[in-house]
């Protein structure tokens, strides 16, 4: 793999940057291979990365039925978190964030994490009841965070109207600062290129229409490009396509697809600093490195796989950034979009042995799995790896809706993001 | 934006004025003592949750309160039929 | 400066109405009728902007929505500052102010120019991803420069001034731009009795021919606009809204339109005007009229001041008589860009030439500028601009038939202007914001709509036709065929006929080659906002960004406030060639919502402040505000928070009303409760199967505590209902839980059990709830009515309908104090008056208010649960140690008994509500607060459960606290530990969570 770097960049510039190398094989596939993952998202990409550099297993494919990191790693608004409630999900999530502190030089590409904070805000005395139980619970997990008050919140944001005359007075919030946000189309391709470097075959533009089931075990998947392709070991990493796949191998998910819409504005000078969140009011924002405020609204109710919701719950976002933030009025909003959530009854994630036998499904992300990328890889590696799933894992089995071990993140998950 | 046309107003209305309550047709077990935790379990989570034709219960929550069922391509977004409660759809999946 | 690009006569300006208007502190004038970029094109002005990279000094390329450079700050005021305006969008008025984004010390003379020209080498596409890495610990200050780059204009500092309102519209039709196409359509869709709304973005209907010479029916064409639009005024069913661009295509025919009402006129909108109107429309039939974009050329340097669109130069010169210079170069590989060099000789001034791509093209545009004697160069293309801040040169050079190569020597030619065409691109984004994929067609060199499931028709240089002739034609159509679907009577509707302009093949060319590789020639830009050049997207390709969508993410081509409606379909041609595929094989591009940028508080509309979020109050309101109450949001209440006296802090204000209330009586506002009626022969029944305990016995008069939970057996809400009838109850919920509940009856009943007779009505509003409480409130109770109410007529968890205050109340002998307790219930209107009547008679009893916080002290006092405080959704009744709420022999199988009945909701160490005693009685555990059992593990600490309810007890002289403990309801007596933020580590002894009078006495006298 070539290496990157200030002085690559001032070499390659003397040649008119006409020597650079491809930063990823375009492979046939071959017939038979150790492990497919099915999805080159970011976490598909993160786990076919590890499977080959930290457990060994190289003979790895990557089927994608677009393009690499082209769903929800394309559409989401890039939060990076790891304050969660739960000791199961909290562990999870910091597993990932420590994973992120570094990950640029891990894979000599600079994913832009950026540790910028990240701020629930509190509006009522359950919230900020919520907020002390969540940051008490972080505290102990050794997650950093911090309850502050209005005027502590007014000095890190003071765009943000913490005065009592909002229609829900900001009253304090959580705080953690390690949170932040990332470049997100640069963690699908730092992975890809990866784990294409160590071997793994990335296979683009391939739908998987068919999972090859026989005597209740998963052999491989059968694709319109390419045919049958075989492989000792499955792993679904579609996200809001789960649901679709788990049909094809005969079994439902306790999964719904929604549509998640984010939009961002035109691009303005630095204003806002951190990420700003708030679940009473029902919006949140940042800003980018270009400029553009980065806007998250909450799923639509319905069911749907368009990748676009209705405009009324863009309305509803808007009308909470503007309360919040009431010098934005006039800044204009540039793009809206949508992806396909997978979303679970519990908030949490699934990743899980599933009823066929060797098929491992990893999904149920809903509206935060962006944050999760390294940690959700790494740990469905190791799953992968050993056919036996990862200690960190293991609370997140599809089975656990049938015994009712819920992780109910509802109240962390908060608004969608 | 949907434009729903409820069954019991007889009018087409905004989307706003409805909820969405996820699948149709998912009847509570008569005995859910009876009931093993995988089965209970399914019932209580597990989705078909298709890409495609779809039947969901709708309620029409700031208008007549009644419930009633979609069935919508969750691809295109299209109404396909409506129909009431107890009422079998007539547009089905392949 | 004078107008000096001015014309002295022509134009949709008038002449006699000239305004003066500040950019970058200078003033200028222009006159009525200008956009803020034609104003500065006559004054010439040509530095508009710097580029966002490179701090290239960038100009006007276009006359309207596709502009990349032309993006201002505006505004007179602070709080009227509106970042990123497209100049060529702005109507000029009186007073305009306007800026430059970017540039310092000033656009014309940037110092990031100097960087940019020395490190632009370094910063190919994606450079960020390839540096800045190393140390780790420097990343966030490479990061701060960059952020110092970021952003085009800025918000404003103050609260924004203007107003913003919303429109719902329904319509038959609703057409899409007011070009030929689009008027033709409007006015046959009303002649054929539809309701019309015709949208344009522009200030005047017209499209292409405001700025066209062109006749219809022998006449000028914007003489037929006239009596098109005169006619359309006619109808009383016809909406025209011009200055208004559609700027979303939703599901189900749903299109948004943001009108600008005053922005465009003035910088502040007057008293009490609205400054956009956001309509909201459904529409049976979409008519998407919108017309092209033409395409500029890809060279070298294309981007210096003075490089503009064939088409705009036109639309300056003859909309807005201004000549944006002097030497014009036409760079063309069509026929249709000649009448550009037309129009500048027309004007006076001087073509240099016109540089055809085509090797030998034949048509009556080019009859046209051969009479003139224009000089036309065939077989060439420009390949290369000189200067910095203006054109002073061209660089023209032969090419080959397929226009990919350079073939003999560079003729060097003087311009101060370079027009250039490649073509038109129809505006097809509206058709793509429901997910079609638009369709790659080689004749037209541009995709067109894709096939759609909405009710959508399209006319006119949207499906490539670019006649005027042929958009008429297509806009009648498009209106018969709506008119036909919508069962109205089509009428004979007549074709205007236009000239007839004979015109050769245009050709496929995107990209001018330069006599060097792309990699090595001056910068030929292909996205101008984002600086996106050839090179970059070439190099995107041999870095294996195969996909359009990862060429255009890893350049960040079209994602610009332009959103690429000037470079995409170039940049696709240009990665198309590098991956030796054809353009669509690289993949579509789809456009997304929105069309043109819209103001967020447009969108918001009025729905913020105020109105963001609907305030209920209780009927005796007034009375709390009067007594200076402090209030908290509980769902969208306001409920009294603590009725706090003269100087008392918080925690004296609840221990006054918590004494008062123990010791005397005092009095709390529980109205915003929820009230749920339920009547019908079922109703028993029905509540026995959404309740976990037993209804089946409950007499008429009685009163009884509930749970209720979901079919996990999860506790959601709890609440006391009372039998009014044999058939008649009402039912309470939590303030907040009140509308869920409520829709969770009607969904079991009209679901699952339709064969009921049971009826549900909220009747929250409908009453006033005031609660006295406390060993005086019989007394007080006895002052105002002449009912008995005595203890043993009137027994604890009985109610009676009585007179209270001389009007008719229900009153429930409940407590959730603990104390002997009265709820009365009176009609809301007479709410206010038994509320006073109540201090009248309370003054001897010294009748205290109390509000939330009081109540949630009394309550836990006695261990009662709050639903949502002591809940969490993940808890049983046998969690929270209510067994006795759960009758597990009910026949019938109640909601959540099953659920909660699951392996693991009976394990036994699973979180359990107890009480808690801090070891030392004078503190306070937080609320929230994590316990442990081993206060000296490592971190992370196990944690056994959270504190979820805690106080100080005025009453008791010391603090109560209720909270999760693993496996607590076996620990009574066992020690729990709280490692706390400031370091303080609190010992807690586990008890049973009823701190007073645990056999309940004080509540039964």
């Amino acid at each position: 793999m070539q290496h990157y770097s200030g002085f690559g960049l001032l070499k390659h510039s003397l040649t008119h940057h006409e020597n650079w190398q491809r930063v990823w094989r375009n492979p046939t596939p071959k017939k038979k291979y150790d492990v497919i993952i099915v999805g080159g998202g970011g976490h598909g990409l993160a786990t076919a990365y590890y499977l080959a550099k930290e457990f060994g297993v190289t003979n790895v494919a990557v089927i994608e039925k677009g393009f690499l990191g082209g769903g929800n790693t394309a559409r989401n608004t890039t939060i990076v978190r790891s304050n969660y409630l739960w000791d199961e999900a909290a562990h999870l999530y910091e597993h990932a964030m420590q994973l992120w502190e570094g990950l640029s030089q891990e894979l000599n590409y600079n994913v832009m994490f950026s540790q910028r904070g990240c701020m629930n805000l509190g509006h009522t005395l359950q919230d900020m009841r919520d907020i002390e139980r969540r940051v008490n619970a972080n505290r102990l997990n050794g997650i950093d965070g911090e309850v502050l008050d209005a005027k502590q919140v007014q000095e890190i944001v003071p765009v943000l109207d913490c005065s009592e005359h909002a229609r829900y007075p900001v009253m304090g919030a959580s705080w953690q600062p390690r949170a932040g946000v990332a470049r997100h189309d640069a963690v699908a391709w730092g992975y890809a290129r990866g784990a294409d470097a160590h071997g793994v075959d990335l296979i683009q533009q391939t739908e998987v229409e068919d999972l090859i089931v026989e005597d209740g075990t998963v052999v491989g998947v059968k694709t319109a490009r390419y045919g049958e392709i075989r492989a000792d070991r499955v792993g679904c990493v579609v996200a809001g396509n789960s649901s679709v796949l788990a049909n094809m191998a005969g079994f439902k998910l306790p999964l719904e697809s929604h549509p998640l819409q984010a939009l961002v504005s035109e691009p303005i000078k630095p204003i806002l600093d951190t990420v700003v969140m708030s679940n009473h009011v029902h919006g949140y924002a940042s800003q980018s490195d270009k400029g553009d405020l980065v806007i998250g609204a909450g799923i639509d109710g319905y069911n749907g796989y368009g990748q676009r919701g209705s405009f009324p719950t863009i309305e509803h976002t808007i009308q909470a950034i503007v309360e919040m933030f009431p010098v934005f009025s006039r800044v204009r909003m540039n793009r809206q979009w949508g992806g396909i959530v997978d979303t679970c009854p519990d908030a949490c994630p699934i990743i899980s042995e599933t009823p066929v036998k060797n098929l491992f499904f990893n999904c149920g992300w809903g509206t935060g799995g962006f944050k999760a990328t390294p940690g959700s890889g790494h740990v469905f590696a190791a799953s992968l790896a050993k056919g036996e799933m990862h200690e960190l894992a293991k609370p997140f089995s599809m089975f656990r809706f049938h015994n009712g071990a819920l992780v109910d993140e509802h109240g962390a998950a908060g608004v969608a993001h | 934006m949907f434009h729903i046309f409820c069954p019991h107003c007889g009018e087409y209305r905004e989307e706003e004025e409805f909820h969405a309550k996820g699948e149709a047709h998912i009847a509570r077990p008569l005995d859910p003592d009876a009931c093993s935790d995988e089965e209970w379990g399914e019932f209580l989570y597990f989705r078909k949750n298709p890409r495609g034709i779809h039947h969901e219960l709708w309620v029409h929550a700031a208008g007549c309160r009644k419930f009633f069922n979609i069935t919508r391509n969750t691809q295109t977004y299209e109404i396909l039929e409506v129909y009431k409660l107890g009422e079998t759809p007539s547009v089905v999946a392949e | 400066m004078s107008q000096k690009n001015r014309l002295q006569d022509g134009g949709r300006i008038d002449r006699s109405k000239p305004l003066t208007f500040t950019f970058n502190d200078e003033s200028y004038q222009g006159y009525a009728g200008d956009t803020l970029a034609s104003a500065l094109i006559a004054n010439g002005v040509d530095v508009i902007g710097r580029s966002f990279k490179y701090s290239r000094p960038r100009g006007f390329v276009a006359a309207g929505a596709e502009e990349p450079n032309a993006v201002v700050q505006l505004g007179a005021t602070e709080a009227t500052q509106i970042p990123n305006v497209r100049a060529t969008q702005q109507s000029l008025y009186q007073g305009l102010v306007a800026a430059s984004t970017n540039g310092w010390p000033s656009v014309e003379t940037d110092l990031m120019g100097l960087v940019g020209k020395i490190g632009g080498k370094m910063m190919p596409p994606g450079f960020y991803y390839k540096t800045f890495m190393f140390p780790q610990s420097m990343w966030p200050t490479y990061e701060s420069y960059i952020r110092k780059a970021a952003g085009l204009g800025r918000a404003s500092k103050e609260k924004d001034v203007d107003i913003y309102d919303k429109m719902n519209q329904h319509t038959d039709v609703l057409v899409v731009g007011a070009g030929p196409a689009g008027l033709m359509a409007a006015l046959s869709a009303a002649q054929g009795g539809a309701r019309v709304i015709i949208a344009d973005e522009q200030s005047e209907f017209g499209g292409s021919l405001l700025s066209s010479k062109e006749t219809i029916d022998g006449k000028p064409a914007m003489e037929w606009v006239a009596q098109v639009v005169a006619e359309l005024n006619e109808f009383d069913d016809v909406l025209m809204l011009p200055n208004s661009q559609v700027n979303g295509y939703h599901d189900h025919n749903f299109l948004t339109i943001q009108q600008h009402c005053t922005d465009q006129f003035a910088d502040r909108a007057p008293n009490g005007a609205v400054a956009q109107r956001l309509h909201r429309v459904r529409a049976k039939w979409v008519v998407l009229a919108t017309g092209a974009h033409e395409r500029p050329l890809v060279f070298g340097n294309n981007d210096v001041p003075g490089c503009m669109q064939a088409s705009a130069v036109s639309t300056y010169i003859n909309r807005f008589g201004v000549v944006p210079g002097n030497e014009l170069v036409l760079m063309t590989s069509n026929d249709g860009a000649y009448q550009t060099a037309i129009d500048w000789h027309d004007a006076g001034r001087h073509v240099v030439a016109i540089v055809d791509a085509r090797k030998n093209p034949q048509g009556s545009l080019i009859d046209a500028a051969r009479e003139r004697g224009i000089s036309i160069m065939v077989g060439s293309g420009l390949i290369e601009v000189q200067g910095s801040k203006r054109v002073t040169g061209v660089s023209v050079a032969p090419l080959n038939e397929s226009g990919d190569k350079v073939t003999g020597a560079v003729a060097k030619l003087k311009a101060d202007t370079v027009a250039s065409s490649g073509g038109w691109s129809p505006v097809i984004h509206l058709s793509c914001h429901t997910g079609a994929r638009p369709v790659w067609d080689d004749e037209v060199i541009g995709f067109l709509p894709g096939p759609t499931v909405q009710k959508q028709l399209t006319a006119g240089a949207i499906n490539g036709a670019f006649t005027t002739q042929a958009a008429l034609s297509q806009g009648i159509q498009a209106a018969a065929d709506a008119l036909a679907s919508l069962g109205l009577e089509v009428t004979d509707l007549s074709l205007p006929k236009t000239e007839e302009v004979i015109q050769d093949k245009a050709m496929a060319l995107f990209h001018i080659p330069h006599n060097k590789p792309t990699s090595k020639a001056p910068k030929q830009f292909v996205d101008y906002q984002n600086d996106v050049t050839a090179a970059g997207i070439e190099l995107a390709c041999r870095e294996g960004f195969e996909s359009i969508e990862h060429v255009k993410r890893y350049t960040a081509m079209g994602f610009g406030t332009d959103q690429g409606k000037l470079g995409n379909i170039n940049g696709m041609a240009i990665a198309a060639k590098a991956l030796q595929k054809s353009i669509p094989e690289t993949g579509t591009t789809i456009f997304r919502p929105n069309y043109t940028p819209v103001t967020f508080g447009a969108i918001a509309g009025r729905d913020c402040g105020e109105l963001f979020d609907p305030k209920r109050f209780t009927a005796m309101h007034a009375w709390h505000v009067e007594q200076g109450a402090k209030f908290e949001d509980v769902g969208q209440w306001k409920r009294p928070w603590y009725f706090p006296k003269g100087n008392e802090t918080m925690q004296e204000a609840l221990n006054r009303e918590c004494l008062a209330t123990r010791e005397s009586v005092g009095i709390l506002d529980a109205s915003t409760l929820g009230k749920i009626d339920i009547q019908g022969k079922d109703a028993r029944e029905f509540l026995g199967r959404v309740y976990t305990n037993a209804w089946a016995k409950l007499a008429v008069g009685k009163c009884r505590y509930g749970l209720m939970c979901g079919e996990d057996g999860m506790v959601f809400d709890d609440g006391v209902t009372s039998c009014l009838g044999e058939n008649h109850f009402l039912m309470t919920t939590t303030t907040g839980g009140a509308a869920h509940v409520l829709e969770w009856l009607e969904l079991y009943h009209q679901t699952e059990w339709p064969e009921m007779e049971v009826y549900f009505t909220s009747v929250t509003d409908h009453w006033s709830t005031m609660t006295i409480s406390g060993p005086n409130s019989r007394k007080l109770l006895e002052k105002l009515t002449d009912d008995d109410v005595s203890k043993d007529y009137f027994a604890y968890m009985d109610w009676k309908q009585m007179t209270v205050a001389g009007v008719p109340a229900r009153v429930f002998r409940i407590s959730f104090t603990g104390e002997l307790s009265f709820e009365i219930n009176v009609q809301a209107n007479y709410g206010m008056h038994v509320w006073k009547a109540l201090f009248e008679s309370g003054e001897e009893f010294n009748l205290t208010p109390y509000g939330t916080e009081t109540m949630h002290i009394l309550r836990a006092e006695k261990g009662f649960i709050i639903a949502g405080q002591d809940t969490d959704g993940s808890v049983h009744p046998f969690d929270l140690g209510m067994p006795w709420a759960v009758a597990m022999k009910k026949p019938f199988s109640f909601i959540g008994k099953r659920g909660m009945q699951r392996e693991d909701c009976v394990r036994a160490d699973r979180k359990q509500l107890v009480g808690l005693k801090t070891v030392d009685p004078t503190v306070v555990l937080p609320e929230g607060a994590q316990g442990v059992f081993d206060p000296n593990a490592p971190i992370p600490m196990p944690m056994v459960g959270h504190v979820t309810s805690s106080y100080w007890s005025a009453c008791l002289g010391r603090s109560i606290a209720m909270g999760f403990v693993k496996g607590g309801h076996d620990k009574m007596g066992e020690k729990v530990f709280y490692p706390l933020v400031d370091g303080r580590v609190v010992e807690a002894e586990i008890c049973q969570p009823i701190f007073l009078d645990p056999k309940g006495e004080r509540q039964h006298v």
